[in-house]
């Protein structure tokens, strides 16, 4: 079986897989990174989603082995070391952009790619760039919301708490 | 000011860091030593017979531990019903038997054949591929009407038809109703279809089954929203393992909206393939796998007539549906189209002669019980669109001619000719707000604007009601129900002062971890960080129904503040002692204990360590200790209500239908915690919204399933849906809880697709444009467009 080696989340990660080991599974199941979640079959949910070299990556869709090399990022690699929350997980709690939390770690993660490449997106860029990622809680509501605030935008005059 | 703490205070979640920092604890994130996996041969096709099955080719494939079969299972229990509806000639339902693997015959796609436990998944896949089975097809039963006619093929070769119940309510009524529509001065009829759909929580179904044979005791985890009634059912009645040897914990539960209530045969097989093969023996679903397995919701065909008099008002209310209840009985599907429908007939107006005729129908199809509203949303769509039709008929406002039929402040408790008293309500209220927070005076402005870009607008509006807070044992017991639906509580003090709360509620998205320590802060005045809440495991809560219903703040709330009550009693006896005071003088206010019109105190904690260090202690009154029980019996049910509305844009060009405002006004009693509450409404409104629009699950007629993916099944996504306005400041509170709450989870799938649909049809006939009367949900673009043409 090949090795791979990359960094995930700082940290030189390596181990054997299958030609069929897919990223997540080897995050889940070899390196014990249960954060990143698997919600369907059909790359469509986006509760996998990671950073693959900066770029948000559903990892159900890419094999281990493609990420030889790679430096990963991952949603337990979000927080700061002493556990301070990065902006945009503090927006989700502080909007409640999180129910079941199921979905929370794609949702984290595709929402930090789309801060990086565009720091002040409107509503409906944000709602356009969640298109693959699908939350059956909250309604998109409190998770827009939380968006928006993560950006700087004053978000005081959105319906509701 | 808004409160920050306790009762009515909006405290971030606190277990939202967990689930940012992924540090959650979901059943797939559960891992035994040595564990095996199970994967599934599931039929192909929708009805066939089983000639033979040879796994021996299988068997010798690398890595298998053993392959299971019907045959393994014929002396276990099946799968149990646990709602027997009797009929309205006085008979008892049909139910049928509900094997863990298929018997003889396979009755859906999906339904497990065979399953193969190996050292990883691949090799049981790919083991799963070397089974020869011996199929004889045979024809599907899919349509409801056409599983009724005479020589239909029967799903269950051993019942007298595919008929589950026929089922009439109020039977008494039945001949007073149809007078009333002979003699009404206007009938509005209207048939539709109430498009079956799949609850899909993001989280797919998990179990991991593990036994210990040193003890003999098994353990299964699993993703359910009440792991005791798992355990109560998959022991006694499945696998025949008493309470004491079988432990069921729900970890961390990624959604539930119903499909997690119930019993599901993959649970127990884990369980029994763990013994059988003494490993740990784990499953987790594919998302093609749960659209196969997990149990649907809805799929009603009904017909609704509703009688006026010459004034306007409502005389009665007719309905006849066809519920689909799939291939076998799920835990609760009999309840659903019955009780849960049924009662809420009457909705939130006068209507002083209802009758409704439910026939349950067996299909090749997925079973199909309880989804978010469950019963709830069917009668309100039907109810809030046949009046929407009236007052078109009619030519008169739709919304005064709801406010014309509105039950009345001054009317409660008001009983309904549907068996049920609402306790408490105020429509004309929730309806004022609505027209507020939607602006509806505007809606005219709004019009010309879309009309000036070529977009025609349509305005909806609805009432709900619904019942929740489920539910009375005694009378669900009168209606079938074989199980209470009671609630429980531990309350544990620490010698510090410290609570930790044991509850039978299950918290899968709810926030429990967080409400619960508001309603325990303000009655004792300490902070909430001193509260913890424990649930989903049955070896250390007391014996509880879980989560579902909208039932856990009004049922599981009160278990815990009748469980506090009981701390709080005893804690002034101690206070008394230790203070040298009657304990009719004590008082207990931010977390200390004064004797009234003293300057005496003593502070919580020290109350609690004496419990614990009882060197100056009533001992000869009161045990040591603290520590509570109690169990709540709801002596009703709840009654949420509110006023929906919905503004849509029709493209003419394709159909397709854009939701541009979306408000509700909702009364649910009293609030713990408002941004929980929104949040829930929001989700429900996205769930409403996505079966108007986008979803359905959808069958060809030689029963396959034609939307197994999230390919094919439509789900809303942040772009198909607006920000929401939402509001609950009118508040009636609840009358027969002790916090007064009604509950607040299921109100935004039962109110909203109503709106969405008046709305479109508002859009068609303005005008003039067209008299579209109604079109079936989904509203997607193709049956709009079809119905304008
Ligand atoms: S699990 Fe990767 S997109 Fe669904
Ligand atoms: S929070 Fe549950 S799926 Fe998004």
């Amino acid at each position: 079986m090949p090795n791979v080696s990359m960094t995930v989340n700082g940290k030189a990660a390596s181990g054997e897989v299958e030609g069929r080991t897919l990223l997540v599974g080897f995050l889940r199941d070899q390196l014990g990174l249960t954060g990143t979640h698997v919600g369907c079959d059909t790359s469509q949910c986006g509760a996998c989603v990671v950073h693959v070299d900066g770029k948000a990556v559903k990892a159900c869709t890419m094999l281990a082995a493609e990420a030889d090399g790679a430096d990963v990022k991952t949603i337990e690699g979000m927080a700061a070391p002493d556990g301070t929350l990065s902006t945009i997980q503090q927006a989700f709690q502080d909007h409640h952009g999180l129910q079941c939390g199921f979905c929370t770690p794609g949702m984290v993660m595709s929402a930090a790619a789309l801060l990086a490449e565009n720091a002040s997106p409107s509503e409906q860029e944000i709602r356009e760039y969640l298109e693959g990622n699908i939350c059956r809680c909250t309604g998109y509501h409190n998770i827009v919301k939380a968006i928006m605030a993560a950006a700087g935008h004053d978000v005081s005059a959105i319906a509701a708490e | 000011m808004p409160k920050d703490h306790g009762i009515g205070a909006a405290p971030k979640r606190r277990e939202d860091v967990r689930f940012l920092t992924g540090a959650g604890n979901y059943t797939d994130d559960i891992n035994v030593r040595g564990q095996a996996y199970v994967y599934f041969l599931r039929s192909d096709v929708a009805h066939g017979r089983i000639n033979g099955i040879d796994t021996g080719a299988a068997a010798a494939m690398p890595g298998v531990v053993r392959i299971f079969t019907g045959a393994d299972f014929e002396g276990v229990g099946g799968m149990p019903c646990g709602w027997q509806v009797t009929d309205r000639h006085g008979e008892v339902m049909q139910e049928p038997a509900h094997p863990i693997l298929a018997q003889g015959k396979v009755r859906h796609v999906g339904d497990p054949i065979a399953a193969i436990v190996a050292d990883t998944l691949e090799q049981a896949r790919d083991a799963a591929e070397a089974i020869e089975v011996d199929m004889e097809e045979l024809p599907a039963v899919i349509d409801m009407k056409a599983a009724l006619a005479d020589g239909s093929t029967k799903v269950h070769d051993d019942l007298t038809s595919n008929l589950c119940y026929d089922w009439g309510f109020v039977e008494e009524n039945r001949d007073a109703v149809d007078q009333a529509i002979k003699d009404a001065a206007h009938v509005t009829t209207l048939e539709l279809v109430n498009n079956r759909l799949v609850a899909n929580p993001m989280e797919p179904r998990v179990a991991v089954g593990d036994y210990n044979r040193g003890t003999d005791d098994s353990t299964l985890y699993t993703t359910s929203q009440n792991p005791h009634v798992i355990r109560l059912l998959m022991g006694a009645f499945v696998l025949g393992i008493p309470e004491h040897k079988l432990r069921v914990v729900a970890p961390d539960v990624g959604g539930g909206f119903g499909t997690k209530i119930f019993h599901y045969a993959e649970e127990a097989f884990c369980t029994f393939a763990a013994k059988a093969c003494n490993r740990p023996v784990k499953w987790t679903a594919s998302r093609t796998e749960a659209f196969m397995s997990d149990a649907h919701g809805r799929d009603h065909v009904t017909k609704i007539e509703l009688a006026l008099d010459a004034d306007n008002n409502f005389t009665a209310v007719r309905t006849e549906t066809h519920a689909n209840m799939g291939a076998y009985l799920s835990t609760f599907a009999p309840s659903v189209p019955t009780w849960l429908h049924g009662t809420l007939m009457a909705g939130n107006y006068r209507t002083p002669l209802i009758y409704v005729n439910v026939k349950a129908v067996f299909t090749n199809t997925v079973p199909v019980d309880a989804y978010r509203g469950a019963g709830r949303p069917e009668a309100t769509f039907q109810l809030e669109r046949v009046i929407d039709k009236a007052a078109r008929e009619l030519g008169v406002d739709p919304i005064a001619l709801r406010r014309q039929n509105f039950i009345q402040p001054d009317q409660f408790p008001y009983a309904t000719p549907v068996a049920v008293e609402y306790d408490t309500g105020d429509y004309d209220a929730t309806m004022n707000k609505l027209e507020e927070i939607a602006d509806l005076s505007g809606f005219a402005a709004r019009r010309a604007a879309s009309e000036a870009k070529g977009k025609w607008r349509g305005l909806g509006v609805n009432c709900y009601i619904e019942a929740c807070g489920i539910a009375p044992s005694n009378l669900v017991g009168q209606l079938g129900a074989r199980a209470g639906l009671y609630e429980s509580a531990t309350v544990r003090v620490n010698a510090t002062g410290g609570l930790v709360v044991m509850t039978g509620s299950h918290s899968h998205g709810q926030g429990h971890e967080t409400t619960f320590p508001q309603v325990i802060a303000e009655m004792i005045g300490i902070d909430e960080s001193m509260v913890e809440i424990v649930h989903g495991d049955t070896a250390n809560t007391p014996m509880g129904m879980g989560t579902y219903g909208s039932r856990s703040i009004a049922v599981g709330g009160s278990a815990m503040v009748r469980a506090a009550e009981k701390i709080i009693n005893k804690t002034k006896k101690i206070a008394a002692h230790l203070l040298e005071a009657s304990e009719a003088d004590i008082e207990l206010k931010d977390g200390n204990f004064t004797v009234a019109g003293t300057d005496k105190s003593v502070d919580w904690g020290s109350v609690c360590l004496a419990a614990y260090v009882p060197h100056n202690y009533p001992l000869e009154d009161i045990e040591p200790g603290l520590e509570e029980t109690a169990f709540y019996d709801p002596a009703n049910f709840t009654y949420p209500a509110g006023a929906y509305s919905c503004e849509v844009e029709v493209d003419p060009e394709t159909g397709k239908v854009t939701i541009e405002r979306f408000a509700a006004a909702d009364d649910f009693g009293n609030v713990i915690n408002p941004m929980i509450v929104e949040g829930q409404v929001h989700g429900g409104l996205a769930q409403g919204i996505g079966q108007a629009l986008l979803e359905n699950c959808a069958y060809d007629e030689t029963g396959q399933l034609l939307s197994a993916s999230y390919m094919d099944y439509a789900m809303p996504r942040a772009d198909d849906l607006p920000f929401y306005s939402v509001d609950h400041s009118c508040q009636t509170p609840c009358t027969h809880n002790p916090l007064g709450v009604k509950g607040c989870g299921e109100a935004g799938a039962i109110g909203s697709p109503p709106a969405v649909v008046n709305a479109v049809i508002d859009a068609l006939h303005s005008g003039g444009k067209t008299g579209v009367l109604h079109i079936d949900m989904p509203l997607s673009p193709d049956r709009v467009w079809a119905a304008m043409q």
